[in-house]
Order: structure tokens, then sequence, then C-alpha cells
């Protein structure tokens, strides 16, 4: 059987004298759910990046990644001149392709949106389809670089919900790369830090789902995880 | 007291302009539906025109009245002289069409994929097209003769360098998140190009087009000026001869119509072709 766990080792990158990576290590556990938290800058989406094969390796490092990688990006990327059943399966081959498509739409609750136009949909179907896109793929690894940043906090709460029912269901290896300690909290069974181009944290989450801000484990977190990246809170009780 | 006074003021104002404004708004739109108003004034120009002939204000000589080109149009196309030299226009354009939007499409095409055939490609065509290219036709009458080669000749090199232009930096302007999106999802350099490069370049090639539409019409009118024996342009320069104004203003209103079509065409294939823009969604 194949080893489904993702391994890197000794992962460095350097943009002329800004050590972005400094020699990072990292496994994470097949269809585990991991954070990735860090200051604007701290090498974050350079990892992820990496990760989905966007930047280079350099060759000293060792990358052992499971295959297939789906990528969520911040903005859908959709292709406007395509309908959304068409973005779902771009770059895909074989038969049904519409018939996979709808099945992944419906998955993400837009399965009577199939012939329409990315530009008609709003921002939060928008990024549903860009979900739908990763997953019709069947990934083993689900890379997400902030993908919610970018909606109103009320579509943010149900995506937070359709992601981890999605992940629930097909199980690959997640990878969320935010800076909203809330979320990596809400989301991840752990979380990760980096700073400096490596990771400074490494926090397992043990709190049951569906979780809640007013948890005090909750609150503990996320003292813990802000104190890690450099903020100081001070609390009241 | 007074404050509230001057803020009510204008508002009072506004509204009684509005009032005395839309009365005589009303009876137009009443009268002519909106979208045939836009014609009044070029009608009523028209008719200053038949009236100022029709009281000998404007000779024969300087500009026959509307209602001799009509007639003359008319006679034109029953004898068959006007589709006949208006299939010779059509040839000469649609042939330097055909030659000028090919070249100008695999020039941009080798300029915008890849860096080494912007090298090569892209500063002479840069260089060539401040030339303004009418002014070639003295050397494509030595190169060429005076034959339909320099005519659809020039038609060609008119229509290319906006085809060109515009798809080159359709291609280079394509949004790079994209094709990461497309690279990350397993298209490889020809899914690339056939899925993302080249749909998103489409826009701005259609623009291309059209400019090339009008470039190629106005060689057209330079060209058949070059010793035609055939062609609208050939129909107006004979007219001159013999003083005809009403065949030369109806050579016009066919190069006119001509250029009006071309423009109509490329709008249908921008709706088909651009269905999934934002302005059209709607539309």
């Amino acid at each position: 059987m194949t080893d489904r766990t993702l391994r890197v080792r000794n992962l460095t990158r350097r943009f002329g004298s800004n050590t972005v990576l400094d020699s990072l290590s990292l496994e994470l556990a097949p269809g585990s759910f991991t954070a990735l938290l860090g200051r604007s800058g701290s090498g974050k989406s350079t990892l992820l990046r990496t990760l989905a094969g966007l930047d280079p390796a350099p060759a000293e490092a060792v990358l052992d990644l499971p295959r297939p990688v789906a990528v969520a990006f911040q903005e859908p990327r959709l292709l406007p001149w395509k309908k959304v059943w068409q973005n779902v399966v771009i770059g895909l081959e074989g038969r049904a392709l519409r018939d996979r498509a709808e099945a992944a739409l419906q998955e993400v609750g837009l399965g009577r949106h199939l012939d329409a136009w990315p530009a008609t949909l709003s921002g939060g179907e928008a990024q549903r389809t860009a979900l739908a896109r990763a997953l019709v793929r069947e990934p083993q690894l689900l890379l997400l670089d902030e993908p919610f940043a970018a909606l109103d906090a009320l579509t943010r709460i149900r995506m937070h919900a359709l992601v981890l029912e999605l992940w629930r269901h097909h199980q690959p290896t997640t990878l969320i790369v935010t800076h909203d300690v809330d979320e990596a909290v809400l989301l991840a069974d752990r979380v990760l830090v980096l700073d400096g181009g490596r990771i400074a944290a490494d926090v397992t989450v043990e709190l049951p789902r569906p979780r809640r801000h007013a948890d005090p484990v909750f609150a503990t977190l996320r003292r813990q995880l802000l104190s890690a990246l450099g903020v100081e809170l001070e609390e009241a009780a | 007291m007074s404050e509230t006074h001057a803020a009510t003021a204008p508002r009072d104002l506004i509204l009684a302009q509005r009032r005395r404004l839309s009365w005589p708004r009303v009876i137009t739109s009443l009268a002519v539906p909106a979208q045939l108003r836009r014609f009044l004034s070029p009608l009523a120009l028209v008719l200053l025109w038949q009236a100022a002939s029709m009281a000998g204000l404007i000779s024969p000589r300087t500009l026959a009245a509307p209602s001799t080109v009509l007639a003359s149009a008319w006679e034109l196309t029953l004898s068959g002289e006007l589709p006949s030299h208006l299939l010779v226009s059509l040839g000469r354009v649609g042939a330097g069409l055909a030659i000028g939007l090919s070249a100008g499409v695999v020039l941009a095409l080798v300029a915008g994929l890849s860096r080494r055939g912007e090298e090569v490609v892209d500063a002479p065509m840069q260089m060539l097209r401040t030339l303004p290219f009418l002014a070639l036709v003295p050397l494509f009458i030595l190169w060429f003769g005076i034959g339909e080669t320099p005519k659809i000749a020039l038609v060609a090199l008119g229509a290319t360098f906006p085809v060109y232009l515009t798809l080159f930096s359709g291609i280079r302007g394509v949004e790079p998140k994209l094709v990461e999106a497309g690279q990350v999802f397993g298209l490889d350099r020809r899914g690339l190009v056939r899925h993302v490069v080249l749909p998103a370049a489409l826009p701005s090639a259609l623009v291309g087009l059209r400019y090339a539409l009008g470039s190629a019409w106005l060689s057209l009118v330079i060209a058949e000026q070059i010793n035609a024996n055939a062609g609208i342009g050939f129909l107006i320069n004979d007219a001159r001869e013999f003083l005809r104004t009403d065949i030369i203003v109806v050579g016009l209103l066919v190069y006119a119509l001509l250029g009006l079509g071309a423009d109509a065409l490329v709008r249908l294939v921008e709706r088909r072709a651009l269905a999934w823009r934002p302005s059209l969604i709607k539309g």
C-alpha cells in the first residue's frame, strides 16, 4: 500500500537575500485537517504554492506529496468564458464530464447553476464552484489558500460548514492557509504557525465539532496562537 | 427657519424646472419611438438638401439632389452596373482581408506565445505600424504594377496591423492567476492556449477585427483610385469625368453601407462569441 502521508524535508526558499522558507520540515497525516497561520510575509503562501507545484522546489528539498492535488485560491479564478460546469471539469478528460460536474456542484449546493456564466454568480457561489472544481478531482491533498478571506461574514460561516462537511465526506489531507486565528481553530485539528520561514508553533486542537467560540478551550487556544503570532491580548477575566 | 427655507428652495426650483421641461419631452416621446428619434435630424438635413436643390441653390454639378441620387442608384442597380462593380470591390476586400487577417493572426500568435517569436516578429511590426501604410501606394505600384495585386496587397496590409496589435496585446494581457489555475488543474501548454489564453485575448482581438475592417475599406477606397477599370472606386472616378455627382454620391453611399454592414457583422460575432461577458449577459 502507498503511504499517503505528506512529507516535506529541508525546504528552503530564498528571494534575493530574503529567506522565506528556512529548511522547513513538515509531516501531515493522511486525511488530517491542518491550518497554517502566519503573518503576511511569513512564507505561508510560498509553502502552499510549492506544495501545489506552482513554485519549483529546490533540488535539495524532499517533497513526498499525496496525489492528486487540488487547490482553492483566495479568488475563485473561474474562467469567465466557460460555463460553471465546464469550469468544474477543466483539465479533465474522459466521458460523462458533465455528469461528474453536476454531482460535484450538487454537493456544494449549486446543482441548478450548471449552465450559468461565472459572471452571474455571487462571491460565495463562485467560491463554492471553485470548491467543486477541486473536489471533482477526488484529491488526496486539498490546499486552501485563504479561500474565504474575500467573502462576507455570513457567507464565510456557511462556507466553513460546507468545507468541513466535504472534508468529512471525502477525507483528503487538507491544508488551509489563513491569517484568521478563529478560522484556524474552528476548522482544523492541528494549527501550525509559520514565522521566519520555520514552524514556530504546532498546536493540536482537540475540540469536538461543531466548535463554539464561547468554549473556554477555544479561547485558550486562540490566546496561545495569537501569542505565537506576536499578539498579546489583555484579558479582562 | 431661514435654514429650512434655504434647503427647500432649490428642490422646489428643480421640481418646477422638471415640470417645465417635461412637457415637450412627453410630446416627442409620444410622437416618435425613442429609437427613431436619433434619425430625425439627419432626415431633416436630407430634406433641407432636397429643398435647396429644388430651389436651385445647389447646382447639380456641385451636388445632385437626394431624389436624383436615389433615382440613379435604382437605375444603376437595375442595369446591373452597380452590382457588378460592387462584386469586384467586395472581391478585393475579401481577398485582402483574408490575407491580412491570416497574416495578423499568425504573426500575433508567434509573437504572443513565445519569447523568441516576440524578439523576431514584434520589433519589425512595431516599426512598420508607425508607417502610414497608404504612403506605400507608389512603391506598391512599382512592385505589383497597376492590376489587382497592389489593390489587394494594400487592403491586406491595412488589415494586418490592427489584428496583430490587438491580438498580441490580448495574449500578453491574460490574467496570470487564470493561467496558474489552469496549470494547477492539469492543463498542458496546448490546453492553456486553447482554454485560457486565446479566449482571454478574444475580446481585444475582436476590437482589432473591427479596426481592421475599417482600415480595409479605407485601403479599398485609395486602392481603387489606382487605375481601376471596375469596382465602386472606378464607378466614382468614371462619374467624375462626366460631372455625374449623383453617381459619385451613390458610390459614397455604397462605401458607407459596406462599412456599416461590416461593423454590424463584427457586433454579431461579438454577441455570439462573448456571450459570457457581464455586459452582454443582461442584454
